[in-house]
């Protein structure tokens, strides 16, 4: 792939973009496209793409770019579309520290520290995986534990395997994509284990990963000790209540010299703490207004260090419009401020973005807390009144529900609170026809919670 | 040839015995059975160099926790390591523990130990606004430290082999044999002859002795169980903080470590198995438990790593150090807590012993006490980042994202001596932070496999046994049939 | 003649219906679908029963490159029993940089008329 390396960096740049991955890359090309001539994109990695490069399978791009793409088709676009329009890439580099004034603070490996003055500031550094630790999973230290991220490069790029027989906590995609993965490369796979009582992983991975090679699916059981002393031996695994509890007289024992751990993501924010951002606690991103706009002027976010995306596609689209937004910024006058907070209320875990306007048109992202069925999603004023419904066949932890807000939806409102809810539908048997309208609720004829 | 001194054991007192020894014009080894220095008892240590007045009056431990105290600010400048005084509250929850404070402030006085000072409910909220209010009143150390005891191992054993001692890693004791010329040590690799042999074998110090011929002393096995805190917590608490000891252990205290995390810990359970490095359910809720009546604010929530050691404690709970009755063979056994902190008096009394037994100590004029200063990227000013950049390349990429360890680090760590992935992570940090090794393991495998001419699946984690990477099963001659040719 | 029925788990949607497939002992007879809930849960069904068809997604061993390995796609799906032993036979490609995304680097393997191809570029270092 080509990726050249700008041979001098500015002293300023209109648009800073940390991160190379395709949120990086999206934006960087989106504040390109409106109006910001000098951009740069800094890579931690020895080439962009990020993640993508080594998530092999197909699966990703039907909504960006109308075809089914693998990872590495996906980012090698982003990257030619960015080197077209003349962005600069920087890889193998690193931002050091953002300042108040937006001076970027970066290594690179050609002339070691540097600083640039950034007109605006794209943070786009992506995820991290959530580790042993957080899984509190008690039994030894041996050689032979892996998130499934890090099997993942080391399969995929490396070529090299993690062990001969693995077991997988978690049944999130990449502990899914993993579990074909090993097995297409002589790995035995002694089963994946789901702490809660539904998968994590889309369907599609369920089948073309685990059905089509029978492995086993172990749902509501969780891995409980690791034994081993220098290489892993096996893992004790147990089932677990209804309220998560293992119950360890019902455990047995997973020969295994491998355990991989796919149980989660967590947004990369050292940068993001570094510049005293608003953090959400429940997406442990940044704060961000519908401009992608972080809590200190000219500081945007986009793609997973905001909140944990299911697809790259709805990635590229949060990006554009960090991108588009933060290209206007370090170029013309900044959006108008917005004048809704919305509030996750019933069943919500989060939206993004947090705040937004009565003036413009949104997507808002949000998850819900549990399974529903026949439910509806309900903006809510302060006082009560339900301003708009829109009812959803579904909606599920792991699938991301996308809402689009146009100003017509709003018109009546004023600014202040909008609470947002997910709730069982009122009389779900009754069919649509038959559904109570509520007042000011625009008809929405999209099938809800369709990506 | 015939060394003058054969040390079993690379811990924290063999290493420290080590350097000690590499003052002197003396022909020293230094034995240790795993792949590197400092990998068993010594680096799941708490890493506090207590304040000298916990233990009795009137105990070894006791006189040498004070003593090696205050040889640790020297030995940090001359070898390059971090220590912090910190400083410790002990504290008091409950009316009868008043008077353990008593009892400490006594062992304090009698020491002579400076700055000791019994502070009030209202001092301890005003200095440690995060403990809990229940705290009646705490006995105040400022004599209290925290070092990383694992790079101290390092930097000891580094210094020794400048000067002259030789390391053999992955040379664990198989058998000790009195003859005419000396003791003869038979290791895997190779068979020695010492004059004398200094036992420092740590939880094998019983089957050492035994193999001396005079097992005059059975080491007790005692897990401890520690757990490391995201570094958002850094600042909560800025003391040491012991809860009023019991007679078994110290409690479950709150570490701010030398690299600014806090750690929690560690129990204390009697084991059979003294490689049982388990951690537990139960020990993590234990330690929790007993944390949260500290400090209310920390919670399970903030764990990044947990991990278990088990001490070496000796019958008796004191200090076994001293000759035996076979001629030559002298202990440094059941070195518990506050063995680390103990470590450099233990070395010098050693030194002595030997010199008592007839071994003469003439200092060596070519003795470097000072190693060059190790680069510390993330420790440095932005200044001295920015020069240090601009001279050397080797230090323009970051490695490991969430301690900011470069690769150059990475490559001095190979250079001083890493073997292992652990070997890398505990010189240079890489792997510890938040996302434990998600980001930088095959980086760092890739940097050690070169360094060494190694493919990398030859690589371990600590070790032989401990291997990282497998290669992906070889093609077969029916698979280059199928494939067909484009 | 007795009915023979064959569950599917639906991969369209998060709902996740649970199909099931009625069909003739002994083949070509007419076959019922069952447990959909939209005309793509039955087209799934069908397809899935009748022949089902997979992306074959894979590296090879790639020399003077970036990485050691090189990300690999069929062209087209290939009938899914055929992945595991295209995924073997695989291990024996070996290439060398520079590589172009979309290149062929088996033209039919395993005979089944479907191509492999290089998924990135990836440039001779």
């Amino acid at each position: 792939m080509i990726t050249a390396q700008p041979r001098h960096l500015r002293r300023r740049y209109d648009v800073v973009v940390v991160g190379g991955g395709p949120a990086g890359l999206e934006a960087a090309v989106a504040a390109q496209n409106a109006g910001a001539a000098q951009v740069l994109v800094v890579d931690r990695e020895p080439e962009a793409g990020g993640i993508l490069q080594q998530c092999i399978h197909t699966g990703f791009g039907l909504h960006r770019f109308g075809a089914e793409l693998t990872g590495p088709e996906y980012a090698q676009r982003l990257v030619a579309q960015a080197l077209v329009q003349g962005v600069d890439i920087v890889a193998d580099a690193c931002v050091l520290d953002v300042d108040e004034q937006r001076r970027v603070k970066l290594m690179t490996t050609a002339s070691g520290i540097a600083t640039v003055d950034a007109g605006a500031v794209v943070l786009a550094m992506g995820a991290r995986e959530r580790t042993r630790a957080a899984a509190r999973i008690p039994g030894t230290r041996p050689a032979g534990i892996f998130t499934a991220g890090l099997a993942q490069r080391l399969v995929n790029l490396y070529g090299l395997m993690p062990g001969r027989r693995a077991a997988i906590l978690g049944s999130g995609d990449i502990g899914l994509i993993m579990a074909r993965r090993l097995v297409l490369e002589g790995v035995e796979v002694a089963g994946v284990f789901e702490l809660m009582p539904h998968a994590n992983g889309l369907n599609r991975n369920i089948v073309q990963c685990l059905h089509d090679f029978a492995i086993p699916l172990y749902l509501s059981t969780t891995v409980v000790e690791i034994h081993g002393r220098e290489r892993l031996e096996k893992v004790t695994v147990a089932p677990v209540d209804s309220t998560l509890q293992p119950q360890l007289a019902q455990a047995w024992e997973v020969p295994c010299d491998t355990l991989l751990l796919s149980i989660g993501l967590i947004p990369e924010n050292e940068l993001s703490e570094q510049l005293r951002l608003r953090i959400d606690p429940a997406t442990r991103g940044p704060v961000v207004a519908s401009t992608m706009e972080c809590s200190r002027d000219g500081v945007f976010a986009c793609g997973n260090v905001v909140h944990i995306h299911d697809l790259v596609d709805f990635v590229s689209a949060e990006a554009m419009l960090a991108g588009t937004c933060a290209g206007r910024f370090a170029t013309a006058a900044p959006a108008p401020a917005d004048n809704v907070r919305l509030l996750s209320g019933e069943n919500v875990r989060y939206c993004v973005p947090h705040t937004i306007s009565t003036e413009r048109e949104h997507t808002v992202y949000l998850r819900t807390l549990r399974p529903l069925e026949s439910c509806e999603l309900r903006l809510v004023e302060a006082e009560g009144n339900v301003l708009y419904t829109k009812r959803l066949r579904y909606v599920f932890p792991a699938e991301m529900v996308t809402l689009k807000l146009r100003p017509a939806i709003l018109q009546k409102f004023h600014g202040g609170t909008l609470r947002v809810d997910l709730v069982p539908r009122a009389f779900p048997e009754q069919g649509d026809a038959a559904e109570p309208s509520f007042p000011l609720s625009a008809p929405d004829k999209r099938p809800g919670g369709e990506p | 040839m015939r060394y003058d001194v054969l040390i079993i054991g690379g811990g924290i007192v063999g290493c420290a015995l080590a350097r000690e020894l590499s003052r002197y014009r003396l022909r020293v080894v230094l034995c240790e059975q795993e792949a590197e220095v400092g990998f068993g008892t010594s680096k799941a240590n708490s890493g506090i160099l207590h304040g000298g007045h916990h233990a009795s009056l009137g105990t070894l431990k006791g006189e040498l926790e004070w003593a090696g105290n205050q040889l640790w600010d020297v030995l940090a400048v001359e070898l390059g390591f971090g220590v912090r005084r910190v400083g410790e509250l002990t504290v008091a929850q409950q009316a009868e523990q008043l008077s353990v404070l008593d009892t400490l402030l006594h062992h304090a006085r009698v020491r002579q130990i400076p700055g000791v000072e019994r502070w009030s409910a209202a001092q301890v909220q005003a200095a440690e606004p995060a403990l809990a209010s229940t705290v009646l009143a705490a006995l105040y150390a400022p004599t209290t430290g925290v070092v990383n005891p694992y790079e101290a191992c390092y930097a000891l054993a580094a210094n020794a082999v400048r000067n002259g001692v030789e390391l053999r890693t992955l040379a664990p004791v198989q058998q000790l044999d009195l003859q005419e010329e000396g003791w003869v040590v038979t290791l895997p690799q190779a068979r020695l002859v010492s004059r004398f042999v200094v036992n420092a074998a740590g939880l094998w110090a019983d089957r050492v002795a035994e193999l001396a011929g005079v097992r005059t002393f059975s080491i007790h096995p005692r897990k401890g169980e520690e757990y490391l805190l995201d570094k958002r917590l850094q600042g909560l608490v800025r003391h040491v903080i012991f809860p009023c000891p019991s007679p078994l252990s110290k409690g479950i205290l709150i570490i701010p470590t030398y690299d600014g995390t806090l750690m929690v810990g560690p129990t204390a359970e009697a084991v059979e198995d003294r490689a049982d490095l388990s951690t537990s359910a139960a020990g993590a809720r234990s330690v929790f438990a007993a944390v949260r009546q500290l400090v209310p604010g920390i919670s399970e929530k903030d764990l990044i790593a947990q991990f278990a050691g088990v001490r070496a404690p000796a019958d008796g709970e004191d200090f076994v150090i001293g000759p035996t009755a076979r001629r030559g063979f002298l202990n440094a056994a059941g070195i518990q807590s506050p063995g680390l902190t103990a470590a450099p008096a233990i070395a010098r009394l050693l030194a002595d012993l030997l010199c008592e037994e007839g071994l003469a100590l003439v200092p060596r004029q070519e003795f470097v006490a000072v190693e060059p200063p190790r680069i510390r990227f993330a420790a440095l000013s932005p200044v001295e980042q920015v020069e240090l950049t601009r001279q050397n390349p080797r230090y323009r990429r970051i490695v490991c994202r969430c301690e900011q360890v470069t690769e150059g680090e990475v490559l001095d760590a190979v250079e001083q001596g890493a073997t292992t992935l652990d070997g890398i992570k505990f010189r240079t940090r890489a792997g510890m932070g938040r996302c434990q090794g998600g980001f930088c393991t095959a980086r760092c495998l890739e940097l050690l496999a070169r360094a060494r001419q190694l493919p990398l699946t030859a690589l371990t984690k600590r070790g032989p046994g401990s291997w990282l990477v497998c290669d992906r099963p070889d093609p077969t001659a029916s698979d280059f049939e199928k494939a067909g040719r484009p | 003649m007795t009915a023979h029925t064959t569950h599917y788990l639906c991969i369209g949607c998060p709902l996740g219906c649970r199909l099931e497939v009625e069909e003739e002992e002994g083949g070509q007879a007419e076959v019922e679908v069952r447990g959909f809930s939209c005309r793509r849960g039955r087209d799934y069904a069908l397809q899935e029963h009748r022949a089902p068809q997979r992306m074959v997604t894979t590296t090879v061993a790639i020399d003077h490159a970036l990485w050691p390995r090189l990300p690999v796609r069929s062209q087209q799906p290939v009938p899914r029993q055929l992945v595991p032993e295209i995924c073997r036979a695989l291990r024996s490609v070996h290439v060398v940089a520079p590589v172009m995304l979309g290149d062929v680097l088996v033209e039919n393997v395993l005979g089944c008329g479907v191509a492999i191809v290089a998924a990135r570029d990836m440039a001779a270092c």
